[in-house]
């Protein structure tokens, strides 16, 4: 029986050109740019100085606080310039540049091609192994995972949920680790499941990739600790509140957390970066990222190094098409518009999506017909269009009221308003200005 | 890659929909009708019909241009729109100037006045019909019989409707049952043979625009479900109390306007509700306002007021009923 959540969401086009492209390894570039801030929480501090040699796999920056994580040097090389560098976000921010030469990895990580399956550490190992890995959520929030596994003092998990929803359009990288490091995948939610002390799991999947439900049921093959739910397509169903909805029908209260309602969730590209920390003692340094698009020559998607030039993965996929107008970094939902090819890869980067120019500007903006569409879209229950005026005439309290707090940004509205009003546009602009009031007010 | 890159907010993709579309939705899904009142109504109807579509267009792009001096938005079919339902709302030997100063009223004021497309309160269409009913009420109410081509524009034949036969006839103490003699048989009214204005007729050209338009996603079902369901409910009561005095629900369904209301008028989008819990208790107000004029009222028909009357509502309920939040937490006690 397929689940689905309950509360809208939309059906934009699918578009997953390159589903059936297999993992496509991509040589590390000349210079890998490695921004100390590519995590949720505090930057890393910088552990290297210029000049220095660094190893693959080396820790390059060191995690600073509880939520941060630690970095490691994607490349052999040497560390060429400590500087300020233009990131995804488009801040300026502090990178550390690092001139490849040749690949040598330091000798604790395990590159034998077995699967190790035995899981050896205890929770506690588990949990500062994913920290000394720099491990962080892969699914695009770039949460750190060490944080995620412990179950905070009073309150319990019984649930780890495995994200391979993947409901982005166009992104399949996912979809591909799922077909091709199925196995390493299970190894790694097991690996979790111990290091949150739960005897259950459940692998949610959407409908458009039934090669992958099938492949994780059949290495499965029964056992009664995993499960696979197969899922309704529906944007946002990768969201977290919506899958755990989905899955379990719990609702994760206005302001509170997945473990309130005794669930962890985790993306399945994470369950596979745990799974080469804990057992081949691997620091997350690559990823797989799909490069895809219409008029690129050969989409596809691509294990790549951390911090490589986004400009190489084009380059990877065919070569820059001439009708380009925009690249996204990430789904076309929730994805970043690049304006610098030289911006590189972080932990976060699930995929680069170029469009033609044809269709990179936004429709013309009308007035409000209260076609009350971007009601039903909206995932989280809000008033979408209330919002937006509200943050027009510079409301900014009573959108505290409207529970603008709630908006998980997933951009179903504006993409479904027949009107094509920039709905988010408004509701973050109102979001982060409540957001800075509600601080200046717990400050005074 | 001739020129720089567009770098803009997510989301970066948009549906293919847009207002025009679904205004022209809503035109297509009035074209059963339109027929229907061709057929009954002839020449009338056409030349109605074109008169009022023709007139809203172009006051809205008089207004638009000339005394708004803003952009002129023709385009986004919605003066159409409410050209069809204001011609709908007419009997189809209305003189024509008496059609082009109902689409003055509704673009002008009904519309226009308040900002144009979105801020209006008040059912642009409805605001005309119900200005011309009230200033010209003898001519509003001469409903021609329906005799297809057979008859012209000007010398049509004219009749009383199926309510304003009930509402006199009650009125001087006759009993319904002797009343529905002298009205079409439900059948008949249900294919649209019986006299009103013009688009009111035919219940089965409205329904199939309204399992049109809710196929084609463009209305949901809240809005004309409690119109006619409570209509039904209140006289099906009245009725069950005292069947001599009060006509049979199915009658009151069919007779009219409360399909061309409840499907057409009462879900415009810009004067209705934003919530379905809203758009319930605003259809069972209308429902139960057009029962309350037609039973009780001096008007033998009452939909169009009632539209209004519940259309002022319209921003309270949007201020005060809000849709179940997610993970709203449950109240305890």
């Amino acid at each position: 029986m397929l689940k689905t959540f309950t509360k809208g969401g939309v059906h934009p086009p699918e578009n997953k050109l390159t589903a059936g492209c297999s993992i496509e390894v991509l040589p590390p570039p000349e210079t890998v740019i490695i921004p100390v801030a590519q995590h949720l929480g505090s930057p890393a501090a910088v552990a290297v100085n210029k000049g220095d040699r660094v190893l693959t796999g080396q820790l390059i920056a060191r995690a600073t606080g509880y939520v941060s994580a630690n970095i490691h040097s994607p490349v052999s090389g040497t560390v060429s310039r400590i500087d300020t560098v233009t990131d995804i976000s488009g801040y300026k921010q502090t990178c550390i540049i690092i001139d490849v030469l040749g690949d040598e990895w330091i000798s604790d990580i395990d590159r034998s091609p077995d699967i190790v399956r035995e899981i050896m550490l205890t929770s506690e190992e588990i949990i500062q192994k994913c920290l000394d890995c720099g491990i962080v959520g892969l699914g695009g929030a770039t949460f750190p995972t060490h944080v995620k596994l412990k179950v905070p003092a009073g309150k319990k998990c019984n649930l780890l949920i495995i994200n391979g929803v993947e409901c982005e359009p166009w992104l399949t990288s996912d979809h591909r680790l799922m077909l091709e490091k199925g196995e390493e995948i299970i190894i790694g939610t097991r690996i979790m499941m111990k290091a949150l002390g739960v005897t259950k799991s459940i692998i949610g999947i959407e409908n458009n990739k039934p090669d992958a439900i099938k492949h994780l049921g059949k290495l499965l093959d029964g056992a009664g600790d995993i499960k696979v739910q197969g899922l309704k397509v529906k944007y946002p169903q990768g969201g977290e509140k919506q899958l755990i909805k989905a899955i379990t029908g719990r609702e994760v209260p206005s302001g509170k957390l997945p473990v309130d309602v005794g669930v962890v969730v985790q993306n399945a590209g994470t369950a596979f970066a745990v799974y080469e920390a804990v057992q081949k003692n691997k620091p997350l340094f690559e990823r797989v990222v799909t490069v895809t698009g219409r008029s690129l020559s050969k989409p596809g998607n691509f294990l790549v190094r951390i911090g490589t030039p986004v400009a190489r993965l084009i380059e990877g996929a065919g070569g820059l098409p001439g009708d380009t107008g925009k690249i996204i970094s990430g789904g076309p939902m929730m994805g970043k518009a690049l304006a610098n090819l030289q911006t590189p890869v972080v932990k976060g980067t699930s995929g680069i999506v170029v469009f033609p120019a044809a269709e990179s500007s936004r429709p013309q903006s009308a007035p409000c017909i209260r076609c009350t569409r971007c009601i039903s879209a909206c995932p989280m229950g809000l008033e979408p269009y209330l919002l937006m005026s509200l943050a027009e005439k510079g409301l900014f309290e009573r959108m505290k009221a409207e529970k603008v707090t709630d908006c998980i940004e997933c951009g179903s509205c504006s993409y479904i308003c027949p009107a094509h009003r920039p709905l988010l546009d408004y509701i973050r602009l109102g979001k982060t200005t409540l957001l800075k009031m509600m601080r200046e007010k717990s400050v005074k | 890659m001739s020129s720089l890159l567009t770098v803009s907010q997510s989301p970066h993709i948009h549906t293919r929909d847009d207002t025009r579309k679904l205004m022209r939705g809503v035109i297509i899904a009035l074209i059963p009708a339109f027929i229907a009142s061709v057929y009954y109504f002839g020449w009338g109807a056409l030349i109605v019909t074109a008169t009022s579509v023709l007139s809203c267009i172009i006051f809205e792009y008089v207004i638009q241009k000339y005394l708004i001096k803003g952009p002129v938005t023709i385009t986004d079919n919605s003066a159409i729109v409410t050209g069809l339902l204001l011609a709908f709302n007419l009997p189809s030997n209305l003189p024509v100037h008496l059609v082009i100063l109902g689409a003055l009223v509704a673009i002008g004021i009904g519309k226009m006045s308040f900002g144009g497309l979105g801020n209006n309160p008040f059912n642009p269409a409805l605001v005309g019909r119900v200005f011309l009913l009230i200033s010209f009420p003898v001519q509003m109410t001469t409903w021609p019989v329906p005799s297809g081509f057979k008859t012209g524009y000007a010398d049509a034949v004219t009749g009383a409707t199926p309510l304003g036969i009930l509402k006199e006839g009650i009125r001087n103490g006759e009993k319904v049952s002797q009343l529905m003699n002298q009205i079409p048989d439900h059948m008949q009214m249900f294919y649209g043979h019986m006299g009103g204005s013009m688009r009111e007729v035919a219940a089965l050209a409205l329904l199939i625009g309204f399992i049109y338009m809710l196929v084609k996603k463009i209305i949901t079902w809240h809005i004309p479900v409690a119109v006619t369901g409570s209509v039904a409910v209140f006289t099906g009561i009245l009725w069950l109390i005292n069947p001599e005095k009060n006509a049979d629900p199915l009658f009151h369904l069919l007779t009219g306007g409360v399909l061309l209301g409840a499907i057409f008028m009462a879900t415009d989008y810009v004067t209705s509700p934003m919530v379905p819990k809203a758009m319930i208790i605003y259809g069972i107000g209308i429902g139960v306002i057009t029962v309350i004029i037609r039973v009780y009222g001096a008007y033998p028909e009452g939909v169009s007021f009632a539209i209004l009357i519940m259309n002022a509502f319209v921003p309270l309920m949007n201020t005060w009923i809000k849709p179940k939040r997610f993970g709203e937490e449950v109240r305890n006690g």
